[in-house]
Protein backbone atom coordinates (compact mmCIF):
# COMPACT_ATOMS: atom_id res chain seq x y z
CA UNK A 1 0.00 0.00 0.00
CA UNK A 2 1.37 3.41 -0.83
CA UNK A 3 0.82 6.50 1.22
CA UNK A 4 -1.47 9.40 0.34
CA UNK A 5 0.29 12.24 -1.45
CA UNK A 6 0.54 15.69 0.08
CA UNK A 7 0.88 14.42 3.63
CA UNK A 8 3.98 13.78 5.69
CA UNK A 9 4.59 10.17 6.69
CA UNK A 10 1.94 9.24 9.31
CA UNK A 11 0.14 12.60 8.97
CA UNK A 12 1.98 14.61 11.68
CA UNK A 13 4.89 16.86 10.73
CA UNK A 14 8.35 15.83 11.90
CA UNK A 15 8.71 18.65 14.46
CA UNK A 16 5.49 17.58 16.17
CA UNK A 17 6.62 13.96 16.20
CA UNK A 18 9.89 14.97 17.82
CA UNK A 19 8.05 16.92 20.49
CA UNK A 20 5.77 13.94 21.18
CA UNK A 21 8.72 11.54 21.25
CA UNK A 22 10.42 13.74 23.84
CA UNK A 23 7.26 13.55 25.96
CA UNK A 24 7.18 9.77 25.51
CA UNK A 25 10.82 9.44 26.55
CA UNK A 26 10.14 11.49 29.66
CA UNK A 27 7.10 9.36 30.37
CA UNK A 28 9.14 6.17 30.04
CA UNK A 29 11.80 7.62 32.33
CA UNK A 30 9.20 8.40 35.02
CA UNK A 31 6.73 5.49 34.87
CA UNK A 32 3.14 6.61 35.43
CA UNK A 33 3.91 10.33 35.44
CA UNK A 34 1.67 12.41 33.18
CA UNK A 35 3.78 14.47 30.78
CA UNK A 36 2.04 17.46 29.18
CA UNK A 37 2.50 17.81 25.43
CA UNK A 38 1.34 20.20 22.74
CA UNK A 39 -1.57 18.20 21.38
CA UNK A 40 -2.32 18.79 17.69
CA UNK A 41 -5.60 18.87 15.85
CA UNK A 42 -6.29 15.53 14.24
CA UNK A 43 -8.78 15.00 11.43
CA UNK A 44 -11.34 13.49 13.80
CA UNK A 45 -12.93 14.76 17.03
CA UNK A 46 -11.41 14.64 20.48
CA UNK A 47 -12.67 11.58 22.31
CA UNK A 48 -12.23 9.41 19.23
CA UNK A 49 -8.69 8.46 20.06
CA UNK A 50 -6.73 11.54 19.00
CA UNK A 51 -4.29 11.14 21.90
CA UNK A 52 -3.52 7.53 21.00
CA UNK A 53 -3.26 8.44 17.31
CA UNK A 54 -0.71 11.15 17.95
CA UNK A 55 1.42 8.71 19.95
CA UNK A 56 1.05 6.08 17.23
CA UNK A 57 1.94 8.58 14.51
CA UNK A 58 5.10 9.52 16.43
CA UNK A 59 6.41 6.00 17.01
CA UNK A 60 5.29 4.24 13.83
CA UNK A 61 7.88 3.39 11.18
CA UNK A 62 7.57 2.13 7.62
CA UNK A 63 8.39 -1.44 8.78
CA UNK A 64 5.75 -1.55 11.49
CA UNK A 65 2.63 -3.63 11.33
CA UNK A 66 -0.34 -1.96 13.01
CA UNK A 67 -3.32 -3.48 14.78
CA UNK A 68 -6.13 -1.27 16.08
CA UNK A 69 -8.83 -2.52 18.44
CA UNK A 70 -11.89 -0.91 19.92
CA UNK A 71 -13.44 -2.78 22.86
CA UNK A 72 -11.35 -5.75 21.81
CA UNK A 73 -12.78 -5.86 18.31
CA UNK A 74 -10.92 -5.16 15.06
CA UNK A 75 -14.07 -4.47 13.08
CA UNK A 76 -15.79 -1.61 14.94
CA UNK A 77 -15.99 1.94 13.62
CA UNK A 78 -13.21 3.45 15.69
CA UNK A 79 -10.82 0.60 14.97
CA UNK A 80 -11.57 0.49 11.24
CA UNK A 81 -11.23 4.24 10.71
CA UNK A 82 -7.98 4.59 12.67
CA UNK A 83 -6.46 1.55 10.97
CA UNK A 84 -7.38 2.92 7.55
CA UNK A 85 -6.04 6.35 8.52
CA UNK A 86 -2.56 4.96 9.13
CA UNK A 87 -2.74 2.64 6.14
CA UNK A 88 -3.34 5.72 3.99
CA UNK A 89 -1.07 8.29 5.59
CA UNK A 90 1.86 6.02 6.49
CA UNK A 91 1.36 3.22 4.00
CA UNK A 92 2.16 0.66 6.71
CA UNK A 93 0.90 -2.89 6.78
CA UNK A 94 -2.02 -3.57 9.07
CA UNK A 95 -3.13 -6.74 10.71
CA UNK A 96 -5.90 -8.07 12.88
CA UNK A 97 -3.67 -10.70 14.47
CA UNK A 98 -2.18 -9.80 17.83
CA UNK A 99 0.95 -11.90 17.39
CA UNK A 100 1.76 -10.33 14.01
CA UNK A 101 1.44 -6.71 15.15
CA UNK A 102 4.41 -4.62 16.21
CA UNK A 103 2.17 -1.71 17.25
CA UNK A 104 -1.26 -2.07 18.80
CA UNK A 105 -3.47 0.94 19.37
CA UNK A 106 -6.30 0.10 21.70
CA UNK A 107 -9.47 1.56 23.10
CA UNK A 108 -10.74 -0.15 26.27
CA UNK A 109 -9.02 -3.56 26.08
CA UNK A 110 -5.70 -5.36 26.27
CA UNK A 111 -5.56 -8.37 23.89
CA UNK A 112 -6.01 -11.77 25.54
CA UNK A 113 -2.90 -13.11 23.79
CA UNK A 114 0.09 -12.13 25.96
CA UNK A 115 2.21 -9.39 24.39
CA UNK A 116 5.94 -9.74 23.81
CA UNK A 117 8.91 -7.49 24.40
CA UNK A 118 9.11 -6.38 20.74
CA UNK A 119 5.57 -4.98 20.74
CA UNK A 120 4.24 -1.59 21.80
CA UNK A 121 0.67 -1.10 23.01
CA UNK A 122 -0.82 2.39 22.81
CA UNK A 123 -3.89 3.24 24.86
CA UNK A 124 -6.44 5.94 24.06
CA UNK A 125 -7.15 7.82 27.30
CA UNK A 126 -10.18 10.04 27.91
CA UNK A 127 -9.39 11.28 31.45
CA UNK A 128 -5.74 10.98 32.35
CA UNK A 129 -5.97 12.17 35.97
CA UNK A 130 -7.00 9.36 38.35
CA UNK A 131 -7.40 11.83 41.24
CA UNK A 132 -9.88 14.01 39.36
CA UNK A 133 -12.81 12.21 40.96
CA UNK A 134 -11.83 13.43 44.40
CA UNK A 135 -10.01 16.67 43.56
CA UNK A 136 -11.14 19.01 40.79
CA UNK A 137 -8.14 21.40 41.05
CA UNK A 138 -5.22 20.63 38.72
CA UNK A 139 -2.73 22.48 40.95
CA UNK A 140 -3.79 20.32 43.88
CA UNK A 141 -3.68 17.00 42.00
CA UNK A 142 -0.17 17.78 40.76
CA UNK A 143 0.90 18.47 44.32
CA UNK A 144 -0.71 15.25 45.49
CA UNK A 145 1.27 13.32 42.87
CA UNK A 146 4.47 15.15 43.74
CA UNK A 147 4.11 14.38 47.45
CA UNK A 148 2.67 10.91 46.85
CA UNK A 149 -0.51 11.75 48.79
CA UNK A 150 -2.75 8.98 47.53
CA UNK A 151 -4.90 8.29 50.60
CA UNK A 152 -7.80 10.19 49.07
CA UNK A 153 -7.88 7.72 46.19
CA UNK A 154 -9.08 5.06 48.62
CA UNK A 155 -12.21 7.17 49.18
CA UNK A 156 -13.46 6.04 45.79
CA UNK A 157 -13.08 2.40 46.80
CA UNK A 158 -14.61 3.10 50.22
CA UNK A 159 -17.71 4.51 48.55
CA UNK A 160 -18.01 1.37 46.44
CA UNK A 161 -17.81 -0.99 49.38
CA UNK A 162 -20.19 1.13 51.47
CA UNK A 163 -22.77 1.17 48.71
CA UNK A 164 -22.43 -2.24 47.06
CA UNK A 165 -20.62 -4.37 49.63
CA UNK A 166 -17.67 -4.92 47.30
CA UNK A 167 -15.38 -2.82 45.12
CA UNK A 168 -17.76 -2.18 42.25
CA UNK A 169 -15.41 -0.11 40.09
CA UNK A 170 -15.09 -2.36 37.07
CA UNK A 171 -13.17 -0.28 34.56
CA UNK A 172 -10.56 2.52 34.73
CA UNK A 173 -9.52 0.89 37.99
CA UNK A 174 -6.73 2.99 39.59
CA UNK A 175 -3.24 1.48 39.73
CA UNK A 176 0.05 2.38 41.39
CA UNK A 177 2.95 2.21 38.93
CA UNK A 178 6.43 1.23 40.08
CA UNK A 179 5.31 1.90 43.70
CA UNK A 180 5.33 5.61 42.97
CA UNK A 181 2.74 7.19 40.68
CA UNK A 182 -1.02 6.70 40.80
CA UNK A 183 -2.19 6.14 37.24
CA UNK A 184 -5.41 5.75 35.32
CA UNK A 185 -5.08 2.61 33.18
CA UNK A 186 -7.58 4.19 30.73
CA UNK A 187 -11.07 2.66 30.69
CA UNK A 188 -9.95 -0.94 30.29
CA UNK A 189 -11.94 -3.42 32.38
CA UNK A 190 -10.23 -4.29 35.64
CA UNK A 191 -10.08 -7.81 34.16
CA UNK A 192 -7.11 -6.48 32.17
CA UNK A 193 -5.31 -4.79 35.08
CA UNK A 194 -3.24 -7.87 36.02
CA UNK A 195 -1.95 -8.02 32.42
CA UNK A 196 -0.32 -4.61 32.87
CA UNK A 197 1.81 -5.81 35.75
CA UNK A 198 5.33 -6.62 34.52
CA UNK A 199 4.10 -6.72 30.91
CA UNK A 200 6.98 -7.41 28.50
CA UNK A 201 5.64 -4.87 25.98
CA UNK A 202 6.09 -1.10 26.25
CA UNK A 203 2.81 0.57 27.24
CA UNK A 204 2.15 4.13 26.05
CA UNK A 205 -0.88 6.25 26.93
CA UNK A 206 -2.12 9.28 25.00
CA UNK A 207 -4.87 11.63 26.18
CA UNK A 208 -5.93 13.97 23.38
CA UNK A 209 -8.42 16.04 25.36
CA UNK A 210 -6.12 16.66 28.29
CA UNK A 211 -2.90 16.71 26.23
CA UNK A 212 -1.05 14.25 28.45
CA UNK A 213 1.23 11.33 27.65
CA UNK A 214 2.34 8.71 30.12
CA UNK A 215 4.02 5.35 29.92
CA UNK A 216 4.79 2.08 31.65
CA UNK A 217 8.14 0.61 30.55
CA UNK A 218 8.44 -3.17 30.03
CA UNK A 219 8.51 -5.33 33.19
CA UNK A 220 7.34 -2.53 35.50
CA UNK A 221 5.18 -3.31 38.51
CA UNK A 222 1.56 -2.14 38.23
CA UNK A 223 -0.52 -2.66 41.36
CA UNK A 224 -4.28 -2.26 41.59
CA UNK A 225 -5.51 -0.45 44.70
CA UNK A 226 -7.56 -2.31 47.27
CA UNK A 227 -8.38 -2.69 50.96
CA UNK A 228 -6.78 -5.29 53.23
CA UNK A 229 -10.18 -6.85 53.87
CA UNK A 230 -11.50 -6.31 50.31
CA UNK A 231 -8.67 -7.44 48.03
CA UNK A 232 -8.57 -6.67 44.30
CA UNK A 233 -10.54 -9.15 42.20
CA UNK A 234 -11.31 -9.42 38.49
CA UNK A 235 -14.66 -10.10 36.85
CA UNK A 236 -15.79 -13.69 36.43
CA UNK A 237 -18.52 -15.21 34.30
CA UNK A 238 -20.75 -18.25 34.81
CA UNK A 239 -21.04 -18.58 31.04
CA UNK A 240 -18.42 -19.30 28.39
CA UNK A 241 -18.05 -17.82 24.90
CA UNK A 242 -20.88 -18.91 22.56
CA UNK A 243 -18.51 -18.95 19.58
CA UNK A 244 -15.23 -20.42 20.79
CA UNK A 245 -16.23 -21.83 24.16
CA UNK A 246 -13.57 -19.90 26.07
CA UNK A 247 -14.14 -19.86 29.84
CA UNK A 248 -11.24 -17.58 30.75
CA UNK A 249 -11.48 -14.53 28.45
CA UNK A 250 -13.38 -11.25 28.86
CA UNK A 251 -16.95 -11.77 27.64
CA UNK A 252 -19.41 -9.30 26.13
CA UNK A 253 -23.13 -9.78 26.65
CA UNK A 254 -24.97 -9.64 23.32
CA UNK A 255 -28.75 -9.32 23.10
CA UNK A 256 -29.99 -11.50 20.23
CA UNK A 257 -33.72 -10.73 19.96
CA UNK A 258 -36.54 -8.61 21.40
CA UNK A 259 -37.37 -11.21 24.06
CA UNK A 260 -34.19 -10.63 26.02
CA UNK A 261 -32.35 -13.69 24.77
CA UNK A 262 -28.64 -13.19 25.04
CA UNK A 263 -25.34 -14.86 24.38
CA UNK A 264 -21.88 -14.20 25.71
CA UNK A 265 -19.00 -13.84 23.29
CA UNK A 266 -15.31 -12.99 23.60
CA UNK A 267 -14.68 -9.25 23.37
CA UNK A 268 -11.29 -9.97 21.76
CA UNK A 269 -12.35 -10.97 18.22
CA UNK A 270 -8.85 -12.03 17.12
CA UNK A 271 -8.47 -14.32 20.13
CA UNK A 272 -11.91 -15.83 19.54
CA UNK A 273 -11.30 -16.41 15.82
CA UNK A 274 -7.90 -17.92 16.60
CA UNK A 275 -9.44 -20.42 19.00
CA UNK A 276 -12.14 -21.39 16.49
CA UNK A 277 -9.52 -21.91 13.75
CA UNK A 278 -7.34 -24.01 16.05
CA UNK A 279 -10.24 -26.28 17.00
CA UNK A 280 -11.27 -26.77 13.35
CA UNK A 281 -7.82 -27.54 11.98
CA UNK A 282 -7.47 -31.15 13.20
CA UNK A 283 -10.78 -32.11 11.60
CA UNK A 284 -9.82 -30.89 8.14
CA UNK B 1 3.19 12.63 96.57
CA UNK B 2 3.02 13.63 92.95
CA UNK B 3 4.62 16.88 92.13
CA UNK B 4 2.10 19.17 90.55
CA UNK B 5 3.36 20.44 87.23
CA UNK B 6 2.61 24.09 86.78
CA UNK B 7 1.82 25.39 83.31
CA UNK B 8 5.03 27.36 83.19
CA UNK B 9 6.97 24.08 83.04
CA UNK B 10 5.09 22.87 79.97
CA UNK B 11 6.38 23.74 76.52
CA UNK B 12 3.94 25.78 74.47
CA UNK B 13 2.33 23.86 71.61
CA UNK B 14 2.38 26.85 69.30
CA UNK B 15 4.48 29.99 69.57
CA UNK B 16 3.70 32.90 67.32
CA UNK B 17 6.25 35.72 67.01
CA UNK B 18 5.55 39.04 65.25
CA UNK B 19 3.29 37.49 62.65
CA UNK B 20 2.42 40.02 59.95
CA UNK B 21 0.35 39.73 56.80
CA UNK B 22 -0.96 42.83 55.06
CA UNK B 23 -2.77 42.89 51.75
CA UNK B 24 -2.53 46.70 51.76
CA UNK B 25 -1.93 49.13 54.63
CA UNK B 26 -4.54 48.51 57.31
CA UNK B 27 -5.88 45.39 55.58
CA UNK B 28 -4.66 42.19 57.20
CA UNK B 29 -3.06 41.61 60.56
CA UNK B 30 0.18 42.90 62.02
CA UNK B 31 2.73 42.06 64.68
CA UNK B 32 0.80 39.32 66.45
CA UNK B 33 2.63 37.31 69.11
CA UNK B 34 1.29 34.73 71.53
CA UNK B 35 1.87 31.27 72.98
CA UNK B 36 -0.71 28.52 72.97
CA UNK B 37 -0.35 25.74 75.55
CA UNK B 38 -1.61 22.17 75.27
CA UNK B 39 -5.28 21.91 76.18
CA UNK B 40 -5.84 25.63 75.90
CA UNK B 41 -8.64 27.31 73.97
CA UNK B 42 -7.77 30.70 72.54
CA UNK B 43 -10.55 32.93 71.23
CA UNK B 44 -9.93 35.63 68.64
CA UNK B 45 -12.70 38.22 68.57
CA UNK B 46 -13.21 41.44 66.69
CA UNK B 47 -15.44 43.08 64.11
CA UNK B 48 -15.61 42.11 60.45
CA UNK B 49 -12.47 43.13 58.59
CA UNK B 50 -10.34 43.29 61.70
CA UNK B 51 -7.95 40.62 60.42
CA UNK B 52 -9.22 37.63 62.41
CA UNK B 53 -9.54 35.30 59.46
CA UNK B 54 -6.27 36.46 57.92
CA UNK B 55 -4.57 35.63 61.20
CA UNK B 56 -6.25 32.22 61.37
CA UNK B 57 -5.33 31.40 57.78
CA UNK B 58 -1.72 32.37 58.40
CA UNK B 59 -1.59 30.28 61.55
CA UNK B 60 -3.10 27.24 59.87
CA UNK B 61 -0.72 26.99 56.92
CA UNK B 62 -3.08 28.38 54.34
CA UNK B 63 -1.64 31.87 53.86
CA UNK B 64 2.08 32.61 53.93
CA UNK B 65 2.71 35.63 56.20
CA UNK B 66 4.86 38.59 55.11
CA UNK B 67 7.06 38.23 58.19
CA UNK B 68 7.16 36.61 61.59
CA UNK B 69 7.50 33.04 62.79
CA UNK B 70 5.21 30.25 63.82
CA UNK B 71 6.88 27.55 65.90
CA UNK B 72 4.93 24.36 66.37
CA UNK B 73 5.92 21.57 68.72
CA UNK B 74 5.14 18.55 66.58
CA UNK B 75 4.80 14.97 67.77
CA UNK B 76 6.24 13.63 64.51
CA UNK B 77 8.79 16.27 63.51
CA UNK B 78 9.74 17.92 66.82
CA UNK B 79 10.05 21.71 66.91
CA UNK B 80 8.92 22.99 63.53
CA UNK B 81 9.24 26.49 62.10
CA UNK B 82 6.08 26.30 60.09
CA UNK B 83 6.70 28.30 56.94
CA UNK B 84 10.39 27.36 56.82
CA UNK B 85 9.57 23.63 56.92
CA UNK B 86 9.14 21.30 53.96
CA UNK B 87 5.73 21.55 52.34
CA UNK B 88 5.35 17.78 52.59
CA UNK B 89 5.77 18.00 56.38
CA UNK B 90 3.28 20.82 56.63
CA UNK B 91 0.74 18.89 54.61
CA UNK B 92 1.22 15.83 56.79
CA UNK B 93 0.56 18.03 59.82
CA UNK B 94 -2.61 19.35 58.23
CA UNK B 95 -4.10 15.89 57.96
CA UNK B 96 -2.79 14.31 61.15
CA UNK B 97 -1.99 16.61 64.06
CA UNK B 98 -4.13 19.55 62.95
CA UNK B 99 -7.75 20.07 62.11
CA UNK B 100 -9.57 22.94 60.48
CA UNK B 101 -13.27 23.56 60.98
CA UNK B 102 -14.54 25.97 58.38
CA UNK B 103 -17.40 28.41 58.80
CA UNK B 104 -19.17 26.93 55.80
CA UNK B 105 -19.28 23.17 56.10
CA UNK B 106 -19.08 22.74 52.34
CA UNK B 107 -15.58 24.23 52.38
CA UNK B 108 -14.43 21.52 54.75
CA UNK B 109 -16.43 18.54 53.54
CA UNK B 110 -16.44 16.56 50.32
CA UNK B 111 -20.05 17.02 49.34
CA UNK B 112 -20.12 14.31 46.67
CA UNK B 113 -19.11 11.39 48.88
CA UNK B 114 -20.89 9.84 51.86
CA UNK B 115 -20.56 10.91 55.49
CA UNK B 116 -18.60 7.74 56.25
CA UNK B 117 -16.11 8.48 53.47
CA UNK B 118 -15.76 12.04 54.74
CA UNK B 119 -14.75 10.78 58.16
CA UNK B 120 -12.66 7.94 56.74
CA UNK B 121 -10.69 10.09 54.31
CA UNK B 122 -8.20 11.33 56.88
CA UNK B 123 -7.68 7.79 58.17
CA UNK B 124 -6.97 6.59 54.64
CA UNK B 125 -4.70 9.60 54.12
CA UNK B 126 -2.53 8.52 57.05
CA UNK B 127 -2.29 4.97 55.72
CA UNK B 128 -5.31 3.04 57.05
CA UNK B 129 -6.21 0.34 54.49
CA UNK B 130 -8.69 -1.88 56.32
CA UNK B 131 -12.28 -1.13 55.29
CA UNK B 132 -13.88 -2.72 58.36
CA UNK B 133 -11.73 -0.66 60.74
CA UNK B 134 -12.37 2.56 58.85
CA UNK B 135 -16.11 1.90 58.90
CA UNK B 136 -16.03 1.16 62.63
CA UNK B 137 -14.16 4.35 63.43
CA UNK B 138 -16.54 6.37 61.28
CA UNK B 139 -19.51 4.95 63.19
CA UNK B 140 -17.89 5.76 66.52
CA UNK B 141 -17.31 9.34 65.49
CA UNK B 142 -20.81 9.79 64.11
CA UNK B 143 -22.08 8.73 67.51
CA UNK B 144 -19.66 11.08 69.25
CA UNK B 145 -21.05 14.04 67.31
CA UNK B 146 -24.65 12.89 67.78
CA UNK B 147 -25.43 11.87 64.20
CA UNK B 148 -27.49 8.69 63.80
CA UNK B 149 -25.44 5.69 62.66
CA UNK B 150 -28.03 5.04 59.94
CA UNK B 151 -26.97 8.20 58.13
CA UNK B 152 -23.42 6.96 57.50
CA UNK B 153 -24.00 6.33 53.80
CA UNK B 154 -25.91 9.57 53.18
CA UNK B 155 -24.19 12.45 51.46
CA UNK B 156 -23.54 15.63 53.45
CA UNK B 157 -25.77 17.54 51.04
CA UNK B 158 -28.71 15.65 52.55
CA UNK B 159 -27.76 16.85 56.05
CA UNK B 160 -29.01 19.95 57.85
CA UNK B 161 -26.59 22.81 58.45
CA UNK B 162 -25.99 21.81 62.06
CA UNK B 163 -25.37 18.18 61.10
CA UNK B 164 -22.94 19.22 58.38
CA UNK B 165 -21.03 21.24 60.93
CA UNK B 166 -20.91 18.30 63.34
CA UNK B 167 -19.81 15.99 60.54
CA UNK B 168 -17.03 18.42 59.74
CA UNK B 169 -15.90 18.25 63.35
CA UNK B 170 -15.97 14.44 63.33
CA UNK B 171 -13.98 14.39 60.08
CA UNK B 172 -11.28 16.50 61.72
CA UNK B 173 -11.14 14.69 65.03
CA UNK B 174 -10.89 11.15 63.70
CA UNK B 175 -7.07 11.23 63.51
CA UNK B 176 -6.86 12.60 67.08
CA UNK B 177 -5.35 15.94 66.22
CA UNK B 178 -3.75 18.07 68.93
CA UNK B 179 -4.62 21.47 67.51
CA UNK B 180 -7.87 22.59 65.92
CA UNK B 181 -8.50 25.84 64.08
CA UNK B 182 -12.11 26.98 63.96
CA UNK B 183 -13.47 29.83 61.89
CA UNK B 184 -16.89 30.91 63.14
CA UNK B 185 -18.03 27.31 63.71
CA UNK B 186 -21.50 28.42 64.77
CA UNK B 187 -22.02 31.07 62.10
CA UNK B 188 -25.22 30.66 60.12
CA UNK B 189 -26.84 28.26 62.57
CA UNK B 190 -29.98 29.05 64.53
CA UNK B 191 -29.72 29.64 68.26
CA UNK B 192 -30.83 26.23 69.54
CA UNK B 193 -28.57 24.39 67.08
CA UNK B 194 -25.74 26.72 68.05
CA UNK B 195 -26.24 25.87 71.72
CA UNK B 196 -26.12 22.15 71.01
CA UNK B 197 -23.02 22.47 68.87
CA UNK B 198 -21.27 24.58 71.50
CA UNK B 199 -22.13 22.05 74.17
CA UNK B 200 -20.71 19.27 72.01
CA UNK B 201 -17.57 21.23 71.24
CA UNK B 202 -16.99 22.05 74.88
CA UNK B 203 -17.26 18.40 75.88
CA UNK B 204 -14.99 17.19 73.07
CA UNK B 205 -12.37 19.82 73.83
CA UNK B 206 -12.36 18.93 77.52
CA UNK B 207 -12.40 15.15 77.02
CA UNK B 208 -9.74 15.02 74.32
CA UNK B 209 -7.50 17.71 75.78
CA UNK B 210 -7.52 19.59 72.47
CA UNK B 211 -5.86 22.92 71.90
CA UNK B 212 -8.13 25.19 69.92
CA UNK B 213 -7.84 28.54 68.23
CA UNK B 214 -11.32 29.79 67.53
CA UNK B 215 -12.26 32.88 65.56
CA UNK B 216 -15.65 34.36 66.29
CA UNK B 217 -17.45 37.66 66.36
CA UNK B 218 -19.93 36.24 68.88
CA UNK B 219 -18.76 37.10 72.38
CA UNK B 220 -21.17 34.58 73.90
CA UNK B 221 -19.41 31.79 71.97
CA UNK B 222 -16.07 33.12 73.09
CA UNK B 223 -17.14 33.24 76.73
CA UNK B 224 -18.45 29.70 76.63
CA UNK B 225 -15.48 28.06 74.90
CA UNK B 226 -12.36 30.18 75.22
CA UNK B 227 -9.95 30.22 78.15
CA UNK B 228 -8.12 33.22 76.78
CA UNK B 229 -9.18 35.98 74.42
CA UNK B 230 -7.45 38.21 71.92
CA UNK B 231 -9.39 41.24 70.75
CA UNK B 232 -8.50 42.49 67.28
CA UNK B 233 -9.21 45.76 65.57
CA UNK B 234 -7.86 47.07 62.28
CA UNK B 235 -5.34 44.27 62.01
CA UNK B 236 -3.90 44.65 65.49
CA UNK B 237 -4.39 42.90 68.78
CA UNK B 238 -5.68 45.64 71.08
CA UNK B 239 -6.23 43.56 74.18
CA UNK B 240 -5.63 40.03 75.36
CA UNK B 241 -6.05 38.11 78.59
CA UNK B 242 -8.22 35.58 80.36
CA UNK B 243 -11.69 35.48 78.86
CA UNK B 244 -13.57 36.47 82.00
CA UNK B 245 -11.11 39.22 82.70
CA UNK B 246 -11.38 40.70 79.23
CA UNK B 247 -15.14 40.48 79.06
CA UNK B 248 -15.90 41.58 82.63
CA UNK B 249 -13.27 44.27 82.95
CA UNK B 250 -12.37 45.48 79.47
CA UNK B 251 -9.49 47.98 79.41
CA UNK B 252 -9.28 49.13 75.81
CA UNK B 253 -12.01 51.49 74.62
CA UNK B 254 -12.77 49.24 71.65
CA UNK B 255 -13.20 46.19 73.87
CA UNK B 256 -15.46 48.23 76.13
CA UNK B 257 -17.54 49.16 73.10
CA UNK B 258 -17.67 45.55 71.96
CA UNK B 259 -18.76 44.26 75.37
CA UNK B 260 -21.32 47.00 75.88
CA UNK B 261 -22.85 46.36 72.47
CA UNK B 262 -24.11 42.94 73.53
CA UNK B 263 -27.83 42.90 74.31
CA UNK B 264 -28.31 42.59 78.05
CA UNK B 265 -31.32 40.75 79.37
Amino acid sequence: MSQTEGYNFAYLDEQTKRMIRRAILKGVAIPGYQVPFGGREMPLPHGWGTGGMQVTASVIGADDRLKVIDQGADDTTNAVSIRRFFARTAGVETTERTVEASLIQTRHRIPETPLSNDQIIIYQVPVSEPLRFIEPRETETRKMHALREYGAMQVKLYEDVARFGHIATSYDYPVLVNDRYMMSPSPIPKFDNPKMDRMPALQLFGAGFEKRIYAVPPYTSVKSLDFDDHPFEVQQWQESCAICGSDHSFLDEVITDDNGSKIYVCSDTDYCAGRVAASEEPQQ
Amino acid sequence: MNEVQSWQDIEPLLSVRNLTKFYSPGKGCGDVSFDLYPGEVLGIVGESGSGKSTLLNSLSNRLRPDSGEILYNSEQFGELNLYAAEESERRILMRSEWGIVHQHARDGLRMNVSAGANIGERLMAVGERHYGDIRQRALQWLEAVEIEAGRIDDKPSQFSGGMQQRLQIARNLVTHPRLIFMDEPTGGLDVSVQARLLDLLRNLVANLGLSVIIVTHDLAVARLLAHRLMVMRRGEVVESGLTDQVLDDPQHPYTQLLVSSILQN
